[in-house]
Parts: structure tokens; sequence; C-alpha cells
């Protein structure tokens, strides 16, 4: 036996050494965050340039008396056009006018269009409109005139020196991006946005809770309170914990060959992607909440049989909602996996380009995962700040989920 | 009360999916194919979208090989339309889609896409020989004595006594990329033919003259870094001794972080690329399913689109995604090919 000494020794040891792995796995998870948000806080800024267009009648083709759907018809491109050319005072060649044209973003004209429908008053009227400008303004305005960011940039000396008038001129500000919340994916990166991946994200998700909670919650119950145990409930539990660590693609695979092949459903739909997660998170499921059934006392049950209740009454009764918060937890951290996951979507076709938001079930959608791999993968150099951008608004709904699993397991747990 | 739902709810889920199933009629165009077209591809999907009353395309990003296989496994509308690659159909893929029902397929050139091999800006710019880049990289190499030998270079002096007395480490694609199938194709066969004896080889044995020529030495001088460009171009602008294998348009975009070796005496220019001077580029395509030309709405609109002056033409706006437009008289030859939509013979 050690002494008192050697055992309080001991004792620090210990502490010292856990101390230091928290403090280890601290920092790798500050760096993260800090790396994360460092790059990504530009993707919730943009640059907008200040245009006055001339929206009188003839100017834009209409005449007294237009209705709405003639508003929307204007070709707003070349009134846009026309705005960036006064902003200058040369005349310029069609090369020139171009690069000159460069400087606002590739849906600058939507963007006006919208305007205009929102405001019909200001058509007769020369009138002033701010507009997403293109991607390399932003950056380079973003990153302030500095030498670095001259030689980093990709605009010309000419479109530096029309920035720079412009600047001088109040005509260029930075605002909040919100069409990086409210935009589907695109091509553009000054135009592109989330909410199409949280759309299909939120609808593969329902699908996956919907089959995985009634699927999932009820195998659980049936194995744990009225299946007898023989060999063959053993062989199935075995297999249920070898599916919870088969590698996620595999689920794809099947998914391919059952949903698409067999039953013909349509490629690319977040209903497929609902199913096949739920595929996925269906062992992790049974099995929290299998451990949640097994940690009900054995006395409750015992004291409902010994008052006459049935199984059914016992288990749905007494048992069920003792387990809830444990089975809610398994729920939510399974579907916080879903959320994360690309590899099954990607056999089913999700990981794609898809630039409009989707409105139902069976409609072509994305990701928010896979919309982050497919924003590391693009070559304009914008996309590296959007990437890191959808980064923090996939933690953020993590961040809730697990909010929410916390907040569930106190209420049920009164 | 709420549990009698349950059944009701699992019937109506199941008799949902059942209909779903059924009905099934598709108003977008569908594409999949090689992830070197998708920058193009999903550019005038995108603007096709915008322009149009169509839906916008979906384009999937799965690799010349997977878009083919998906694209021959059938007629309807459970499969693509179109399928994207970064070189040509093989006559085994053509065979499987005729096999399948896939009958005629209309070829469509879109332009042309250079292979770069680039060390991190500010350094001393590398000046290599097709040669070079075959005897640095190839599994084996010319013992000089009409055998071979495995591949012990370890430096790019061990090579060619003119280049400089670095370590030779290479960070590239994977084989089941579509980049690695043309950079072997094109730069290492091409250096390869620098030896005559090989070249013999090719007539008698094709299979021993392909594994000489294409195989890619895997002891470490070659670094697998993935299909992701921009890590590539990453890993440079750390690794200061290293060489990066990618594609022009993320050269384009990041000219400020690295900077392109000659290949033979030429640079990689947007110009070189086009004119044919620079050795390592490679035809981009894409394939289109003539059965559904009529069958789904906007594909042969989509079709015109790809292939307007004002996309993949000289000043197209896919040029400025880095795409290198085919020049005046061989543009005129496909398009008049494919505005009759000519089926692949």
């Amino acid at each position: 036996m050690p002494g008192v000494v050697e055992r309080h020794r001991g004792e620090e040891r210990f502490r010292r050494l856990g101390l230091a792995a928290i403090a280890v796995s601290m920092s790798f998870l500050a760096f993260f965050l800090i790396s994360i948000i460092g790059t990504g806080y530009g993707a919730f800024i943009q640059t907008a340039i200040k245009i006055d267009v001339d929206l009188t009648l003839p100017e834009i083709g209409l005449e007294e008396g237009f209705t709405s759907e003639d508003l929307a018809k204007v070709r707003y491109r070349s009134v846009v056009r026309a705005g960036m050319r006064a902003l200058v005072p040369e005349d310029l060649g069609r090369r020139e006018s171009r690069t000159l044209y460069g400087l606002m973003g590739a849906g600058a004209e939507f963007e006006l269009r919208d305007k205009v429908l929102a405001q019909p008053d200001v058509v007769g009227s020369v009138a002033s409109f701010w507009l997403t400008s293109s991607d390399d303004v932003d950056l380079y305005n973003k990153a302030g005139s500095t030498e670095a960011s001259e030689q980093q940039t990709r605009l010309t000396a000419k479109q530096i020196e029309w920035y720079s008038e412009l600047k001088a001129s109040d005509r260029i500000k930075t605002r909040f991006n919100w069409t990086f919340l409210t935009g589907a994916d695109s091509r553009d990166p000054e135009v592109a946005g989330v909410w199409g991946a949280i759309v299909g994200s939120f609808f593969a998700l329902g699908v996956c809770l919907l089959l995985s909670c009634f699927v999932g919650v009820l195998a659980a119950i049936y194995l744990e309170e009225f299946a007898a145990r023989n060999r063959w409930t053993q062989f199935l539990e075995v297999n249920i914990n070898n599916l919870a660590a088969v590698p996620s693609i595999t689920f794809g695979l099947l998914g391919l060959a059952i949903f698409l092949g067999f039953f013909g459903l349509p490629r690319s739909a977040s209903l497929v992607g609902g199913m096949v997660l739920a595929l996925m998170t269906l062992p992790t499921v049974i099995i929290s909440s299998r451990v949640a059934l097994q940690a009900v006392a054995p006395s409750i049950r015992e004291a409902a049989f010994g008052i006459g209740a049935s199984r059914v009454q016992t288990v749905f009764h007494h048992v069920v909602p003792l387990a809830m918060p444990g089975i809610l937890t398994g729920i939510i951290i399974g579907m916080a996996r879903a959320l994360g996951e690309t590899a099954p979507l990607l056999m089913i076709g999700m990981v794609a380009f898809i630039a409009d938001a989707p409105t139902g079930l069976t409609q072509p959608a994305s990701a928010l995962p896979v919309q982050v791999y497919l924003w590391a993968d693009s070559p304009e150099r914008a996309f590296a700040e959007k990437t890191a951008g959808a980064i923090l608004v996939l933690l953020v709904f993590l961040l809730l989920m697990n909010l929410m699993a916390v907040i569930l397991r106190r209420k049920f747990e009164k | 009360m709420k549990r009698a739902n349950t059944p009701v709810l699992i019937i109506a889920t199941a008799l949902s999916i059942a209909a779903v199933g059924q009905a099934l009629a598709r108003d977008e165009i569908r594409i999949v194919g090689s992830s070197t077209v998708y920058p193009f591809s999903t550019v005038v999907a995108e603007r096709f979208g915008r322009s149009t009353s169509h839906k916008t395309p979906v384009v999937e990003s799965t690799g010349t090989g997977g878009g083919f296989k998906l694209f021959c496994s059938g007629v309807g509308e459970g499969t693509p339309d179109v399928s994207n690659a970064s070189r040509a159909i093989k006559s085994s893929e053509i065979e499987d889609c005729k096999e399948n029902g896939v009958q005629d397929i209309v070829e469509v050139k879109i332009g042309y896409d250079g292979i770069v091999l680039a060390n991190a800006a500010g350094l001393s710019q590398y000046s290599l020989t097709t040669k070079d880049i075959f005897l640095a990289l190839a599994k084996d190499v010319p013992d000089g004595n009409g055998g071979l030998k495995p591949n012990d270079a370890k430096t790019w002096k061990d090579v060619n006594p003119a280049l400089p007395d670095a370590k030779i480490e290479v960070l590239g694609p994977p084989p089941t990329s579509g980049t690695r199938d043309a950079f072997a194709e094109l730069a290492m066969e091409s250096g390869c033919k620098a030896f005559d004896w090989i070249m013999e080889t090719k007539a008698g044995d094709k299979k021993r003259y392909q594994a000489i020529c294409h195989s890619v030495r895997e002891d470490g001088a070659y670094v697998e870094a993935g299909e992701n460009d921009n890590l590539i171009v990453q890993k440079l602008d750390a690794n200061k001794n290293a060489l990066g294998i990618f594609g022009f348009s993320f050269l384009d975009q990041n000219m400020d972080k690295v900077q392109a070796s000659l290949i033979n005496g030429t640079d990689a220019t947007f110009e070189n690329i086009a004119d044919g001077s620079y050795a390592i580029a490679r035809p981009l395509y894409f394939y289109v399913k003539k059965a559904h030309l009529d069958a789904i709405p906007g594909l042969r609109e989509f079709v015109v689109e790809f292939v307007s002056e004002d996309a993949s033409g000289e000043e197209g706006y896919l040029e400025e995604r880095g795409l290198i437009p085919m020049g005046g008289a061989e543009r005129e030859e496909w398009l008049n090919n494919v505005l009759n939509f000519n089926s692949l013979s």
C-alpha cells in the first residue's frame, strides 16, 4: 500500500492530465471556430454600388397605363448598364465597357427589377439604387486597398481606378448580405445563398424524423418490452449494433438500388434523401431508445402489472413516458448526425447544382453539408468565404438542435 | 387518441410514396458527368433557368466515367438527358448505351481545357518538357539498355541536368479523376514517345505500352491530393517545394498564388491552349440523348444556348470562367453538326 503522500500525488497527477486533455481539446475547438468565423463572417457582408438609373417611360420602353407585368419585362440589363456608363465621364469602347460592367454583380438586373416592382412609383424619374457589386469588387473592398490586396485582386488596374473614384464619391458601401440567407445556389458568388440548401435539409430531415421516430421507437419498444429473449432477438441485436457502425455511403448505395431502382422514386429528391438518412439513423435511434427503456426501474413495471394493467398499458402509460427524455435525446442526436451527412446523398443524386429552392418533397434538392462541399470545390475565389459562411449556418442549426435536446430533456424529466 | 393515429400515418406515408413513384413527369433537364465540365455546365444551366421559362437544369458532378454509366443506363425520364465528359466517349461506352436502348447520341464539343503544372508564385518558374515529366513521374523508366528499371530519380536534376536540384514532389489528382487520365495520356505518354523502342512496342504489345507510359510512381514522389483543385492550390502555397497538377480555370483564378511551368517551352496561357501549341490540353464534350430531345421540355434550347456565341464562343461568358473556346473554322464545323442534331455514328 502506498502512503498518503504518494496517493495524493497520484490524484494530483490525474487531475493535471485531465485538465491538460481538456485544454488540448478546447484549443483545437477554438482554433477551428476562429478560423471558420474569421473566413466566414465575410459571407454575411456584401459590397454594394450606388447607380442612378433613368426610369423615365421612353427610356424603359413603356407607355402610360402599363401593368406590373409590363414592368417586370423591362430590359433591366440595359438599364443597369446605362446607369454604369453614366458613372464614368469618358466615352468607352465595347471592350472597356465590358470591364466597367464587370464591377457590377451578375444578379444586378434581377435585383433592380425586384426593387422597381416593390416601389413602382419610382418609374418615370431618375432614381438611385444600391445594387450588389461583383465578387471581385466585393473581395477587394472588404480586404481594404492595401498593397497585398492589390496583388491578390483579379480586378484590372482600370477597374481599381474606377473603384477608387466610386469609393471617393461615396457610391460604395458594405451592407448585410441578405442574399446569402435567402438565395439558392448560384455559380456567381455574389448571388449564391444557402436558402435552397436549408429547405432541402429541412424536407429531408422531416421525412427522416417521421420514419425513424415511428419505426425506430416502435422497434425498440417491441424488442425491449415484448419480444422473447432467444437466439433470434440476440441475432437481431448484433445486427442492429453492426449497422450503427457501417459507413454511411453504404446506405446511399442501398437507397440507390431500392428506392430509385426498384420503387422508381425520382433522383435528387429530398424524399429519397430523408428515407436514406432514416435508414442510417435507425440503428442509432433503436439502440439509444432501448438503453432508455432499460434504464426504467423494473419496480415500475411490476407495480403496474400488480394492479392489473395489461402489457400495452404498462408500457405506454408508465415505461415509455419515463424513458421519453432518453428516447428524445437519441432521436435528436440521430437527426443532428443526419443533418451533417453528405456521403449517402451522393449516391442518390443530391450532390448537384440545384438553382431553384425546392417547393415539394419530390423536387430536386440539395442539403446544407452538400452546399459546403460543392462550394469548397468551386474555382471562384469568393466561394472560400461562402463555404465558411455555410459551415457557420450549419453549426448554428446543429447548436439549435442540441439545445432543443437539452430543453426537451429538462421538460420531460420534471 | 394519439396512438390510434400512428398506423394511419404510416399507411398514408406508404401510399404517398407509392403515388410519387408512379406519377413522374419530369420537367427539368438532368445533367451528369465530368467534374471538369461541371463549372461550365452549371453556368449555362443557371443562365438558361433565368432567361427562359424553363426550370434550371440539375447538374451532378459524377466524373466522366460515372456519368456515362448513368447516361447509358437506358432511355426514359428516370435517366439523365445529358452527360458531360472531359474526353470523347469510348466505343465500349457507346456499345453499353446501345445495349440499353440508347441508340442515338449527339456529341457536342464545347472547347478546351488546359492542365497545368504549377508551383507557388514568387519562386523560380520551372521549364519542363513532357520527357522530363515522364522520367520524373513514371513508375518504371528506361535503363538505357533497352530495358526498364524502377524510377529512382530523387531530384529534378536527376531527370535533366538543366533542372534545379530540388526534390521531386508533385501533388495531383487520384486515378479516379478525369484530369489524371488526361494528364497520363497527354503529358506522360507524349514524354514516353521520346523513346523509340517504347514506341515500337505500341504496335506489338499495346497493353505493355500503356502500362509503361501511363503508370505513375507510387513511392511518394507523386502525392495523391484528392479531386479538389482548390486544395492543391492551397497546399502549393504552403509547400514551396512541390509542384501541383490542376485545371487551367484554377490557375486563372489564382494567378497571384501559383505560377504555371513552361511545358516544352510554351507558357500555359489562354492563347497557347486555344491554338494548340500548349501540349497538355484536352477537349471537353457533352453528349445528349436524341430520344429525349422532344420528351424533355427545353432540352433542345439548352443545347442551342450552350453552343451559342454568347456562351462558348470567343468572348462568351464561359471564357470568363476559364473555358478555352474553339477557333473559327473548327467551331463552324461543330456548330453545323450540333444544330442539325446529327447523331454519333
